[in-house]
């Protein structure tokens, strides 16, 4: 880690006692904040803590009650987008908010060209001024393809060029590794440091706070529309930032039931194999048993997952329920077997955005609910949902809020909600707590721990090391669609995992 | 390898470039009156006013939206401008009625875009509402009367051609709205390939959020493609009238399935962001030798609309079907760039 910059640089952007109120609600409550040139800024605090409202307030989305912006010592109090862009200010969305039917080349150039208020085209200038950049920060991107082919990694990369187009010197980047492999974030980080060294401030949003600490030079946290803390990243750690961000002392510690030695497993998966993808995988999961599966993006770790609930069915290989063999050429016939899938997408794959909270817990699940008529029993359909709607403390004033207006981490308890409705023997999970808060994250882990006590086998698939760490009786690592390592007990501290899933 | 890629087109505009050339070698071994410069030219008159349409078309299916209102907008704009000529001004000269016509193609597109971009409507229903509307107020209140007879100054435009000259098996002739068509391919070219304009419709047609962060103005543009489908569809609808020398009122509504077809077929992607001028062309060229075939070998005309259809359907079928390949593609590993990345790591 380079050293801090020093107190006597003067700041790029500041904001001094910016307040916003929605409504009745308050947003945000006298934030100030300061950048510095050539420092990794970290913004940490909570769904909801008010960092999306400082974000959109500093990119010119949105305009302050009262407080100012100032950039370069020039006080801004009418910002728009573009007068943002004009004055070096760059957000990457997590979405990245690229083009997909564009070229790399096009998308680098394109948002330049319409803040220059251009009204002609210059196709022929477009690959040289990309070129220039991504040969700047030694990146290995292919100009000329489509942005809709990329990976996610390289996806990210080009709203880098694309923001440095602008001669952006305040870089603020929301959640930018949630979707990253380890790889990957390395080398992000790197492409940061020669930001870095340009002069350019960044500002990370992010719920990884380890990653976090390992590259910004200082901190500041939100809650609840106030910044409660704010200093060097040395002075703090994982522990302290998750106890300022939550306002209670966070419990991450491993912690996993026993296991009955003499039960006979309730999956096992036997040689499995699907060309292209992942190759004699073997493994078994116990009742009650938390069994965690890793490995970089598009090591194959996915592909298993939906081989064993029918969305890619397997080439050839076996898997059985409870000793039964389970014939799962379809996703239907995975259910029939007893399977459940959390998906990695949610919002595309796993919910009914615009149907209500309730709709959505018993979706999957219909079939559990008929009575003596093949009608539905509105009766125990209305117990299932009181029932999990509690037990999850999903954050919503009743059922009937469409699920569009949840938090991810509330969406994501919807989701599990909704698996748990049709009480599956295995109940498989995609990166369960991508994009949530540690709060919400603690409070997932620990349904997942209730659901195996009641018998469930299930399996985490997950790059977040210590999240498995906390639940997970076994983990599996996976690389280029072979199982290489299987851990279990003492052997699962965050290290050896990240060890293995690069090794 | 790369050549191949360039050959293809970025819309898969080679392909259809050799569709288009293998029918038209079949259809001169079966039928060698077919290869001749009349049946050229003739190709090319039928291909006119579909033509028009069809650029109109290519430029809201870029922008990530669908017009099947373009036919009404064609015959209110185009039928009004001509009946007020007949009734009240019969010296207008043709500038003027042309002018008209646009005039009012511009208000009713610029009309279907304020609703679309201001409330956020789906576009195939809101213009699919105004096309009953537009119809339903021509009838009310300019008329139904069939025009047999142009006004004087349009009508002396109906028998200028550009190139005329006699052939083996009779005259073949340029029309001018045939050179008005070709004018207007070029000019949206230009706009789509060359314009902040035209690289806005991509945008927005490819991610509108991502366009709208990025700083386009993305309801004025949205407003503008509807104007200027609207100015397109009027001029085609002039064209229409000159072409076939009458106004009635009953026409072109009903057609639209052919230019859609056309447009889909020419690469422009249904789901928007994709599409050229070069694959409209063919698309459309395309259709009329097809039609023009069918007619040849003796299939009854009930069968062409059917032929479209599937034309459509297989259009959209192979976009649909090449975009689910594609996200199958990036999801399997790719075994040697992991390979790399591992080795990256190690060094």
């Amino acid at each position: 880690m380079a050293s801090p910059p020093t107190a006597a640089v003067e700041p790029v952007l500041a904001v001094h006692g910016i307040t916003k109120r929605f409504g009745g609600v308050t947003a945000l409550a006298g934030v100030s904040l300061d950048l510095l040139p050539g420092e990794v800024h970290c913004l940490a605090g909570e769904n909801g803590c008010g960092k999306s409202t400082l974000i959109k307030i500093i990119s010119g989305v949105e305009r302050p009650d009262s407080g100012e912006v100032i950039i370069d010592g020039v006080a801004h109090s009418r910002m728009n987008a573009t007068s943002a862009i004009t004055s070096g200010v760059q957000v990457i969305y997590q979405d990245f908010s690229l083009f997909p039917n564009l070229t790399v080349a096009e998308n680098i150039v394109l948002t330049a060209e319409v803040a220059g208020r251009q009204k002609l085209y210059r196709a022929a200038s477009v690959r040289p001024k990309a070129r220039a950049i991504v040969d700047e920060l030694q990146l290995d991107l292919d100009l000329d393809s489509e942005v809709g082919d990329l990976s996610v990694a390289d996806k990210q990369l080009t709203a880098i060029c694309r923001a440095l187009v602008h001669a952006a010197r305040v870089i603020i980047m929301d959640e930018p590794t949630t979707a990253l492999t380890h790889t990957e974030v390395a080398r992000l980080f790197a492409v940061v440091e020669r930001l870095r060294a340009r002069g350019v401030a960044l500002v990370f949003v992010s719920h990884k706070l380890e990653e976090v600490l390992a590259i910004s030079q200082r901190v500041t946290i939100m809650r609840s529309g106030r910044v409660v803390t704010s200093g060097l990243a040395s002075d703090f750690d994982r522990r302290s930032i998750a106890e300022h961000m939550t306002g209670s002392e966070l419990d991450e510690s491993r912690l996993v039931a026993d296991l009955d030695e003499s039960a006979a497993p309730r999956l096992v998966v036997s040689h499995l194999d699907l060309p292209g993808a992942f190759h004699d995988v073997s493994f078994s999961v116990r009742p009650g048993e938390i069994l965690g599966v890793t490995g970089l993006l598009g090591s194959g770790r996915t592909e298993i997952a939906e081989a064993i609930f029918g969305a890619r069915p397997a080439a050839s290989g076996e898997i059985f329920i409870d000793g039964r063999r389970a014939d799962i050429r379809s996703i239907p016939d995975a259910v029939d077997a007893g399977i459940g899938y959390v998906p990695e997408d949610r919002l595309s794959q796993g919910l009914f955005l615009e149907k209500s909270i309730a709709d959505n817990i018993v979706a999957g699940s219909l079939d559990r609910h008929r009575n003596r008529w093949h009608g539905l029993d509105r009766a125990r359909i209305r117990a299932t949902i009181a029932g999990l709607f509690s037990d999850l403390k999903i954050n919503a004033p009743n059922p009937e809020a469409p699920v569009r207006s949840l938090s991810g981490g509330n969406a994501q308890r919807v989701v599990l909600a909704k698996w748990l409705a049709t009480e599956p023997k295995v109940l498989v999970l995609n990166g369960p707590t991508v994009g949530v808060d540690v709060g919400s994250k603690a409070q997932i882990l620990d349904l997942l721990r209730k659901a195996a006590a009641r018998g469930m086998a299930i399996i985490v698939i997950s790059d977040d090391a210590p999240e498995l760490v906390s639940c997970c009786h076994r983990v599996l690592v996976v690389a280029r669609g072979r199982v290489t390592h299987e851990l279990s007990g003492d052997e699962i501290t965050a290290e050896i995992i990240h060890e293995r899933m690069a090794a | 390898m790369q050549m191949l890629r360039t050959l293809r087109g970025s819309n898969n505009e080679g392909v259809l470039a050799l569709v288009l050339l293998t029918l038209i070698i079949a259809m001169s071994i079966i039928s060698p009156a077919f290869l001749s410069a009349g049946t050229a030219f003739s190709t090319l008159r039928s291909a006119t006013v579909p033509l028009i349409f069809a650029l109109a078309v290519l430029v809201v299916i870029v922008s990530g939206g669908i017009d099947v209102s373009f036919a009404a907008v064609a015959i209110f704009s185009a039928y009004t401008a001509v009946s007020f000529a007949i009734t009240t001004a019969p010296d207008l000269p043709a500038f003027a009625i042309i002018g008209f016509a646009i005039a009012i193609g511009a208000v009713l597109g610029l009309f279907n875009g304020v609703v679309i971009a201001r409330f956020r409507l789906p576009t195939l229903i809101v213009t699919l509402g105004t096309q009953g509307v537009f119809v339903g107020v021509m009838y009310t209140y300019v008329g139904a009367t069939y025009y047999a007879q142009l006004p004087p100054s349009l009508a002396s435009l109906s028998s200028v051609t550009v190139i005329d000259f006699a052939t083996g098996t009779g005259r073949a002739s340029l029309h001018v709205m045939a050179v008005v068509a070709i004018g207007l391919s070029l000019i949206i070219w230009w706009m789509l390939t060359r314009t902040m304009f035209g690289r806005a419709l991509y945008a927005i047609g490819g991610d509108a959020e991502a366009a709208r962060r990025a700083g386009f103005r993305v309801m004025r543009t949205q407003v503008l493609v509807y104007v200027l489908v609207g100015v397109l569809a009027a001029i085609a609808g002039v064209a229409h009238m000159v072409m076939g020398r009458s106004a009635n009122p009953q026409d072109l509504v009903g057609d639209e399935l052919d230019i859609i077809a056309a447009v889909v077929l020419g690469g422009a992607s249904i789901f928007g962001g994709r599409g050229s001028v070069l694959g409209t062309v063919l698309g459309v060229i395309l259709i009329q030798v097809i039609n023009n075939s069918l007619l040849l070998a003796g299939v009854p005309s009930a069968w062409l609309r059917a032929a479209v259809g599937m034309l459509l359907i297989a259009g959209v079928g192979i976009q649909a079907i090449a975009a689910r390949k594609k996200a199958r593609r990036v999801h399997t590993v790719d075994e040697q760039k992991a390979d790399r990345v591992v080795e990256e790591v190690a060094s």
